[in-house]
């Protein structure tokens, strides 16, 4: 094996140009920085880190499409590069929102933290080597649990953080313990090779615990009912903007990263589940969480009145769509998976982002509080009805066709002969649920009239550029989702 | 011709237009919007005039949209879309007129309005099972709004569970869409290619899809038993909304049923159809009785839309040429006749008495200080009775014929129905319009009297309702007008396999 270093640089580019940019946001805050006011120095701070991002995106497409590299640590494909820029965008508009919005003291600080965790985001997107793989996770995981607990003013984001950071520990040690095991039983760390060797053993005790332990991770992960119960105080306790990564970009990179885990890696113990008779494996598993994040976000979600911990719950509700995406990309291709992750991620962020401009503005994330908000911030209102609606799945906007791409996938399986026909019946009927606490949320933003005297919401214009990119790609990747499911062929 | 899909465009800019028009003055929405609306109808007409019946779909765009899944961008037209297309043109434009007096956030009013209709414009003109669906879902969530926002009587409750009831619908539809898809193997959503896809399917699987489908279509034309949402919705909704709801949305779910469920899978239907009938029967009758003994005026005319509609749906069940035609010129009837009694009652009498129990109403001699009302309110009560002149009676009479083909026993209850329509149509005359003779006798006439309060009609309503008046005499003497669209667009092979198959 020769072990060509030049290539293995310009493939990873985009995360160099990401450190660069995240050293040079903290050594010009310290040099520049501290003869300006905090205003200025967080304007300083994202720009720099959009400069970086934008090194990042140019790097990802110079990179192209160039099979494996380094041996075999990293494959650039068409999903990795995707999901790279997926990831890229869904943090440029995170960092976006920063300006006038929050409230961080150490916004150079904040800035270089996000684009660490960008750097893990896009490392997971490529990556086919189970170390590296799970360094990629860490770094990505470390970053977001300082993220949650960076506004040290409130006590919330502490417990978030420290929520957020032991159950992340414990899936982690699952997730090593898995892949010990799978290293012990294959004699590699490289997914190619393990699927080599996985496809002439056959499946052992061992084999399906150390699969078992990669999918509470991946749950973990990917906020998904039993390994879900972070999730609602995180939402609600972290910054909003903290909040917008950990739902976003986080999820769709984590979701890449498993996806190709469990197929190029443990693809030959998937089992599975498109007739009754499941085949054991992970996918039965997987479609075991997917089956019950679908009932805990959806029914968990009515019994909220805040509005981050209903996204939280239809976060839930929405990995368990995602899961089902995972089952099906084993067959049809991880498009749909990435193009409703990618979606999902662009209304989260958006509907996080209300949030964290309502919250500048010292307004509460109860339901009652955004009564009203229509008339206080007619953008606001507008972007949230976008936001939410896509979520709902509602024509034409993003969502629907997402969920119309994973639920196709799942009944050309075996139609309804099958539990995955089944799983997304339930999934469509569970549909009408979600809509019912979208709309809630709506009702008391748009129907709702607020307080005669309640004074106009200023929203920052990058915070107003950022919510309308996002709700314009929302629209328009609805309409034309051709565009990212060639990107992905 | 071509200029057809522009209906669907000029609706969703003009939305846009209305919304930003909102924030400056209130009377440029309402401006842009009347101008959106007669623009549709304008399109229709003009289509309509150069129209040449035929068998089979007209092709008006057909483009790929998303080529993975073989779904395109195909609009098409046949008599029986172009029928719902004009029915939609014309109540867009009366629905505009009776929202005249919306004063409280009248661009956002007018935006959503016009989104939805942009949306009913859409389902109608689609020729493939996708883009239907999605003009489908666009045309729920603006009902949400329209009712939460600028309507009465409970109307957050009325406006969830309308909408609840539509997405449940529509998810079964989409359940079954996807199953079709899913299972016929076919590269494309084109209902002739799933219904091809379809036919070789096994009778079981064909019978669980065509049950989905025809399910989630039904509960939006409000068959027995999923009608429940239809009552409260309608008397939640604000005048022009219940129009538009009982005038054209309820037949997107009957024209789902004709155009989608039914064609997709003919061995499906032939399964289901006497239970389709049955609980069509069930609904002419029970929801007219219980149009009968409500104390509020616009809960009469919200069951006896449900009533109404029962007859829509027998006749698509009876399956043959005539009883689907017939259905077809009652969808429209229905959609003219039901407008003009919502607003008479939302618009002209609620909005200038501020009640619609007939208890109150009855005190009130509305004959004498609203007589424009009362005249607007008997046409088209006799329109709704199915008396000759009026659309209702051809239509009506065709089903019955029709149905009476393939089922006397069917016709002869659906036949009692038409009695019960005339009894809680006259005894709501009665009570509302002319109820004061008895009850002004131990009521002194005080000075307070409030009679001659009411404003008294204004040109938009006035116009609106002879534009529907109109249409319901026009088609009632001239009923072929639109048959002669209907029944040679029946003769396309789609249909043909439904209706050979309809004989039980």
């Amino acid at each position: 094996m020769t072990l060509n270093y030049l290539s293995l640089l310009h493939a990873l580019l985009p995360e160099a140009s990401l450190v660069l940019g995240a050293l040079v946001v903290l050594g010009f805050d310290l040099v520049v920085g501290r003869r300006h006011d905090l205003a200025q120095r967080t304007v300083y701070a994202t720009v720099l880190g959009l400069l970086a991002v934008l090194a990042a995106v140019y790097h990802t497409y110079d990179a192209r499409v160039d099979g494996e590299v380094f041996g075999g640590v990293f494959l650039l494909d068409s999903l990795g590069m995707a999901t790279r820029l997926g990831v890229l965008v869904l943090t440029a508009l995170t960092l976006a929102l920063l300006p006038g919005v929050t409230k961080v003291r150490q916004p150079a600080e904040y800035v270089a933290v996000i684009l660490f965790a960008t750097t893990g985001f896009t490392l997971m997107a490529v990556v086919q080597q189970l170390l590296v793989a799970f360094v990629a996770l860490e770094l990505a995981s470390l970053s977001l649990y300082i993220l949650a607990g960076f506004d040290r003013s409130r006590p919330d984001s502490a417990e978030a953080a420290l929520k957020y950071f032991l159950l992340g520990g414990i899936s982690a040690a699952f997730l090593l313990f898995g892949f010990s095991l799978l290293y012990g039983l294959t004699g590699s760390i490289a997914l190619p090779e393990i699927a080599r060797q996985l496809s002439v053993q056959a499946m052992t005790p061992l084999l399906l615990v150390a699969v078992l332990m990669t999918v509470v991770a991946f749950g973990f992960k990917a906020a998904a009912a039993p390994f879900h119960l972070w999730a609602p105080d995180v939402y609600q306790g972290a910054p909003p903007i903290s909040a917008a990564l950990i739902a976003s970009g986080s999820k769709l990179a984590g979701l890449v990263m498993f996806t190709r885990l469990l197929w190029s890696g443990v693809g030959p113990a998937a089992g599975n589940i498109a007739t009754f008779n499941a085949v054991p494996g992970w996918v039965p598993a997987v479609a075991l969480v997917a089956v019950l994040s679908l009932l805990v976000g959806n029914l968990g979600a009515l019994a909220q009145s805040n509005v981050r911990r209903i996204l939280a719950y239809s976060a839930i509700a929405h990995a368990g769509v995602l899961l089902l995406g995972v089952i099906t990309a084993g067959k049809f291709g991880p498009a749909p998976l990435v193009y409703y992750a990618g979606t999902y991620g662009l209304a989260t962020v958006g509907a996080f982002g209300v949030i964290a401009v309502l919250d500048a503005a010292g307004i509460g994330g109860s339901l009652a509080d955004l009564a009203g908000l229509r008339q206080r911030s007619p953008l606001l209102a507008f972007c949230l009805v976008v936001f939410l609606l896509s979520l709902a799945g509602i024509p034409p906007l993003a969502g629907f066709f997402g969920k119309f791409a994973v639920f196709a996938a799942a009944l050309k399986l075996n139609g309804l002969a099958g539990w995955a026909g089944w799983i997304s019946v339930f999934a469509i009927a569970m549909s009408a649920v979600g809509l019912y606490y979208y709309l809630l949320v709506l009702k008391n933003a748009v129907v709702v009239p607020g307080r005669s005297d309640a004074a106009p919401i200023k929203v920052p214009l990058a915070a107003a550029t950022a919510l309308l990119v996002a709700a314009g790609l929302i629209l328009v990747l609805g309409l034309f989702p051709s565009a990212v499911l060639q990107a992905i062929s | 011709m071509n200029a057809l899909p522009w209906t669907i465009y000029v609706s969703f800019a003009g939305a846009a237009l209305a919304l930003l028009a909102g924030n400056r003055a209130a009377s440029v929405a309402r401006a842009v919007a009347l101008a959106t609306a007669l623009g549709g109808l304008a399109l229709a007409l003009v289509a309509a005039a150069a129209f040449k019946p035929g068998p089979g779909l007209q092709t008006l765009v057909n483009v790929p949209w998303i080529a993975e899944y073989g779904i395109r961008y195909h609009l098409a037209v046949d008599g029986i879309s172009l029928t719902l297309i004009v029915l939609t043109g014309i109540a867009a434009v009366a629905g505009v007129l009776f929202s005249w007096n919306i004063t409280e956030r009248t661009g956002e009013f007018f935006a959503l309005y016009l989104a939805l209709i942009g949306g009913v414009y859409g389902v109608f003109l689609s020729a493939d099972a996708f883009v239907f669906f999605v003009f489908y879902e666009i045309a729920i969530v603006p009902k949400y709004f329209l009712i939460a926002i600028w309507g009465s009587t409970n109307r957050e409750y009325g406006a969830m569970k309308l909408v609840l009831y539509s997405f449940a619908g529509s998810a079964l539809v989409l359940a079954g869409l996807l199953w079709a898809y899913a299972a016929s193997g076919a590269n494309s959503f084109a209902v002739a290619d799933l219904a091809a896809a379809g036919a070789q399917l096994s009778p079981g699987v064909q019978q669980g899809i065509f049950a989905l489908v025809f399910t989630g279509f039904a509960v939006l034309a409000g068959m027995f038993p999923f009608h429940t949402w239809a009552p409260t919705g309608h008397v939640a909704a604000p005048t022009a909304a219940s129009m538009l709801l009982a005038g054209v949305v309820m037949k997107l779910g009957a024209y789902g049923c004709l155009r989608v469920a039914m064609p997709l899978f003919p061995a499906g239907f032939v399964y289901w159809q006497p239970v389709i009938a049955i609980l069509a029967i069930i609904g002419i009758l029970y929801a007219g009785c219980i149009a009968l003994v409500q104390e509020d005026f616009k809960f009469v005319i919200g069951y006896s839309s449900v009533s109404h509609m029962g007859f829509v749906i027998l006749g698509l069940a009876a399956a043959n040429a005539q009883a689907v035609s017939g259905a077809v010129l009652q969808m429209f009837s229905h959609g003219v006749i039901a407008g003009l009694l919502f607003a008479v009652v939302g618009r002209m009498v609620y909005e200038r008495t501020h009640t619609r129990q007939f208890s109150d109403l009855r005190r009130l001699p509305l004959h004498k200080t609203l007589p424009f009302a009362a005249l607007t309110f008997v046409l088209a009560g006799l329109a709704s009775m199915g008396m000759p002149g009026f659309s209702g009676f051809p239509a009506e009479l065709t089903i019955l014929i029709g149905t009476w083909k393939t089922s006397p026993l069917w016709a002869g209850f659906a036949g009692l129905g038409i009695l019960i329509a005339a009894a809680f149509t006259l005894r709501a005359v009665q009570v509302s319009f002319f109820g004061s003779t008895e009850a002004a006798a131990p009521a002194p006439a005080a000075s307070h009297d409030p009679h001659h309060d009411f404003a008294p009609i204004t040109w938009p309503e006035k116009a609106g309702a002879l534009l529907l008046i109109a249409t319901t005499v026009y088609i009632g003497l001239k009923p072929d007008v639109l048959l002669d669209w209907i029944v040679p667009a029946l003769r396309s092979p789609l249909f043909q396999a439904v209706l050979k198959g309809g004989q039980p």
